[in-house]
Parts: C-alpha cells; sequence; structure tokens
C-alpha cells in the first residue's frame, strides 16, 4: 500500500517538476550568454497564461488535431510511472519495461506527428516528415543502448536494472560509457535539443518540433508544451538513474527518500548546467547532418554491446 | 551472469581497449585529413596508457620502453610527419567522401563480431585477466585493413596501415607482456621508416598521376578516352 502511495506521489512530482527542469535550463542558458534571464519557475506562469486562453482551432481540423494534445499528454504522463524516480522497486515498475517505455514514446510521437499533418499546412507537414525522420533513426540507437544494459543485468525492466547495479560493487564497465554516451545522443535528438531542434525557436524554416505545434493554442498548446517539458525531464531521469544510480533509496523509509530526492535534484541540476552549457557552445546541425550525428549514437550503443560480449562476458 | 572483480588497473585497460575500439572506429568514419591525423594520434595515446598501466600493474618494466615509444612515435612523431605532408601537398582540407559510409560502419561491427568468434579458442590459451581484449586487438587490426580497402586517398590508406600496426602491438602488450625487445625495436623502427618512406611515395605518386587517389592508378592509358 505505502509502495503505491509511493507511486502515486512521484509520478506526480514528476509531471509537476518537468517545468521547473525546463526553466532552469532556460535560466542556465541565460546565464551563459551574459543575459539576465526569467527565474525557473517562469515556465509555470506560461503554461497558466496558455490554460487562460482560449482555444482557437482551424476550420478544418479533424477529431485527431483535438484530441491529440491529451493523448500526447497522458502517454507521457503514463510513461513518468514507469521510470523509477527515488526508489526502484515500486509496484508501477512491474506495469511496463524498457521496451514499452519506447513503445509509449513511439505512440506520443505518432499522434504528434498526425496532429502535425492534420490541418494541412505547409509548415506542420515538414515537422512531422523530419520528426519521423529523426525518431526513425534514433529509436534503433536507444534500444540498443537499453538492451546492452539489459543484458548485463538480464532483465529488461528498468527498476530491475537499477536495484542490480546498486547492489553490485563499483566497477568500471566499458559498455556503460558507450551506452552512456549513445543514449545522451538519443536524448538529444528525441527532446529536440540544440545539434538536432532549437528548442527556443518559434518561426523558423529548419525547426521540428515547433513545426508540428504550431497551429496549436490556448489549451492544446499547454498540453502539448508541458508533455515536451515532462519527456526532457523523463530522459533526463532515466540517464541520471541508470548510469549515475548511487544515493537512490534502497528502503521506503523517510530519511532514505528524502536524501535520494535531494541527491536526485542535485544530478539533475547538474544535467541542466551541463545541457544549458552545450546549448551555449554548440550551433544547429544542418538537418542533413543529423542523420550522421544518429549514426554515431547508433555506433556508439553497438560498440556498447559488443564491448559487453567481447571484454564483461567470461 | 557472474562478473568477477577485477583490479582497477585491469579495469582501466579493458575500458582503454573499448577506446581504442572506438577510435578504430572512428578513423574509419573520420572524412577530413587534418581530423583523420589527430584520431590517429588520439589512438597512440590511448595506446601508450594502456601500455604504461599494464607495465605499472605487472612489473614488467621493458615496457615502459615501449610505452615510451609509442609516445614518440605514434602520437608525435608520425602525425607530425604526416600533418607536414598534409601541409605540404596542400590536402589539408580536403573532404574525402566514403561511399556507404553506413554500410562500411556495419561492416567494422560485423568484423568485431568476426574477430571476436575466432579469437574465442585462442583466448583461452592466455591465464591474464585481460586476455579479452585479444579480440578487440584483431578487430582493430581488420578494421584497419578495412580502413585500406575502402580509402582511395593515400594518406588514408597509410593511416589505415598504421592502425592495423596498433592492433598487433596492443595484442602484444596485453596478451602476453609485450613483444620480446628486440622485435619491438624493429618494428618501431620499421614503423618509422614506412613513415618517412610514404612521404617519399606521396611526392611520386602525385607528380606521376597528378592526384592522391589511387584510383587513378588502375588506368592503364595516360589520356582519357
Amino acid at each position: 500500500m505505502n509502495g503505491w502511495l509511493l507511486a502515486l506521489l512521484q509520478t506526480g512530482l514528476m509531471i509537476a517538476a518537468a517545468p521547473l527542469l525546463s526553466g532552469w535550463v532556460k535560466w542556465c542558458k541565460c546565464k551563459f550568454q551574459n543575459r539576465q534571464g526569467a527565474a525557473p519557475w517562469q515556465t509555470y506562469r506560461d503554461l497558466g497564461k496558455l490554460f487562460r486562453k482560449e482555444i482557437v482551432v482551424a476550420a478544418n481540423a479533424s477529431t485527431i488535431f483535438r484530441i491529440a494534445p491529451y493523448i500526447v499528454f497522458s502517454v507521457t504522463a503514463l510513461a513518468c510511472s514507469v521510470i523509477p524516480l527515488v526508489a526502484p522497486n515500486l509496484p508501477t515498475s512491474a506495469l511496463a519495461d524498457a521496451i514499452v517505455l519506447v513503445g509509449f514514446f513511439a505512440l506520443g510521437r505518432f499522434f504528434l506527428a498526425l496532429a502535425g499533418m492534420d490541418i494541412g499546412t505547409a509548415f506542420g507537414g515538414m515537422g512531422s516528415s523530419r520528426e519521423m525522420t529523426i525518431s526513425s533513426l534514433a529509436e534503433p540507437a536507444m534500444l540498443l543502448a537499453i538492451f546492452t544494459l539489459a543484458m548485463s543485468v538480464s532483465s529488461t525492466n528498468l527498476s530491475t536494472m537499477i536495484s542490480a547495479l546498486l547492489q553490485r560493487p563499483f566497477q568500471l564497465y566499458p559498455s556503460f560509457i558507450f551506452a552512456a554516451m549513445g543514449l545522451v545522443l538519443v536524448a538529444v535528438a528525441e527532446t529536440g535539443r540544440i545539434p538536432v531542434d532549437n528548442p527556443a525557436t518559434h518561426l523558423e524554416l529548419t525547426m521540428v518540433h515547433e513545426a508540428m505545434i504550431l497551429e496549436y493554442c490556448g489549451r492544446h498548446l499547454a498540453l502539448m508544451e508541458w508533455a515536451a517539458m515532462i519527456k526532457l525531464l523523463l530522459y533526463g531521469v532515466l540517464l541520471v538513474n541508470l548510469f549515475v544510480p548511487w544515493g537512490m533509496a534502497t528502503s521506503l523509509t523517510p530519511p532514505d527518500l528524502l536524501v535520494a530526492a535531494l541527491l536526485l535534484l542535485i544530478k539533475l541540476m547538474l544535467l541542466g548546467f551541463v545541457l544549458a552549457a552545450a546549448e551555449s557552445g554548440l550551433a544547429k546541425m544542418r538537418l542533413f547532418r543529423v542523420p550522421q550525428l544518429l549514426g554515431l549514437a547508433f555506433i556508439l550503443s553497438l560498440l556498447g554491446m559488443l564491448s559487453h560480449v567481447i571484454l564483461e562476458v567470461r | 551472469m557472474s562478473f568477477p572483480l577485477l583490479t582497477f588497473s585491469e579495469q582501466l585497460i579493458l575500458t582503454l581497449a573499448a577506446l581504442i575500439l572506438f577510435s578504430s572506429f572512428l578513423l574509419l568514419a573520420q572524412t577530413r585529413m587534418i581530423g583523420l591525423i589527430h584520431t590517429f594520434a588520439w589512438q597512440g595515446v590511448l595506446l601508450f596508457a594502456a601500455t604504461v598501466l599494464m607495465a605499472s600493474s605487472s612489473g614488467h618494466h621493458h615496457l615502459f620502453i615501449s610505452a615510451a615509444l609509442t609516445l614518440g612515435l605514434k602520437v608525435f612523431f608520425i602525425p607530425w610527419q604526416l600533418r607536414r605532408l598534409v601541409v605540404r601537398l596542400d590536402i589539408r582540407r580536403s573532404v574525402e567522401t566514403v561511399g556507404g559510409s553506413s554500410l562500411v560502419m556495419i561492416a567494422a561491427g560485423a568484423l568485431t563480431l568476426f574477430s571476436y568468434y575466432v579469437v574465442l579458442p585462442i583466448r583461452e590459451l592466455s591465464l591474464l585477466a585481460t586476455r579479452n581484449t585479444i579480440a578487440i586487438s584483431l578487430a582493430v587490426v581488420l578494421i584497419g585493413m578495412l580502413m585500406i580497402i575502402t580509402r582511395r586517398k593515400a594518406v588514408a590508406q597509410v593511416i589505415g596501415f598504421m592502425s592495423m600496426e596498433n592492433g598487433l602491438f596492443f595484442a602484444a602488450v596485453v596478451s602476453t607482456y609485450g613483444m620480446p625487445m628486440v622485435v619491438e625495436l624493429g618494428v618501431a623502427f620499421d614503423v618509422l621508416v614506412a613513415a618517412v618512406l610514404f612521404g617519399i611515395f606521396f611526392f611520386q605518386i602525385r607528380s606521376g598521376i597528378g592526384s592522391l587517389d589511387v584510383d587513378h592508378l588502375n588506368r592503364l592509358t595516360e589520356v582519357d578516352k
């Protein structure tokens, strides 16, 4: 019972805290660019403003356009319940494993792309086709990286993976290093961060995510943007908890959980800082160079798997 | 699946082995000449680190001499020599298009798997904890060979050849604490001479066919038909 409560609590916390991470990254970026920068909780105000605005829908919009924001948001929220946040072995982790998680992301993306094409504007279609191209290249790399981890702990369940890693004495695993690098590149592509897509843009020929949600406004737009923020947090938590799991609560006692939550906060803040630094230092890549970047991600994940098979199994 | 505990230096050597394999993949994917030379130098650095670790953890002090040779030749002298050549031949910025680069990468992955299966019976002979790296070094050798096959520019082919030698050297260091000193000195000297000779060859090839693209050597006539 306690576990269920905690699982619900952590899912709610993840959904509620997602805008904070986005705001933190934005704030860090502003500081890097010598700008004043709005407070990290500005994203909540933006979302609130969008929720209060009225909805205008194009005349030729179909039902898909109307229901897509709800589907995208709920699928992303459902994914939150699968990923262990502060403690592994919660009852919700038995719902789905890492492959289903990738499936959740794919489902959300499918409806996002459909919604982009629904109105029939050139921008939406362009954004959808780009998103699908990028994700078709990113998904195999992500699955390979996850399989590398799964092979080394003999399970595809995220929570089993993390608790197995926590129990093991610390060792350098070459396969983990490569899988982490591959997953970082995939995360950058999937969450639409800078070398692949510019999250700060609203009208630019090369945008991907913004192009698909260009026709949305009001509550719909708020849900879409919130879902994107949750996705960023999801990938952040996934990276942090899979590759730096130390400090996660092994028992469900309040002091343990508190320490774990604090450590996670510090790790995520560090990750956000690194992301902001990378985004300020890098230029956006040409769209036709993106397959090369994702090819690199795939090769890294493949090398991770190979080095696991060759070097670590005996 | 059990993970026997390794000492920290052994873990580091395994990680370095994986990184050396990664640098081989990078060499294969790199299209710019200067980038290629720098990647080769980094592979030398990794090799140097692995040799030093092996020398200090095993107590075979002659490995320090090999490490010093690696540092001097593969990290500084050969890259410097190649870089000078590239500058003098004025191909610094030349970009080589590798046909079907993703196909080549997949081939490299397949070669790695192949070398793993080939090495399976051999690695039973070694008792070292780092014996698994034999497969990695064989893969580095094979990927160097793949690079010679797929590249058309002579400089890239020479780098492929040198990285093959890197693979052999790594295999010797990690599986048997290095070759006898005489052999090692001989090989190092050979590589040194090869680097100088290749430089002369580049100029010969260029003055002969007007390009460093060795595909032109396949033609029998001097004028295009």
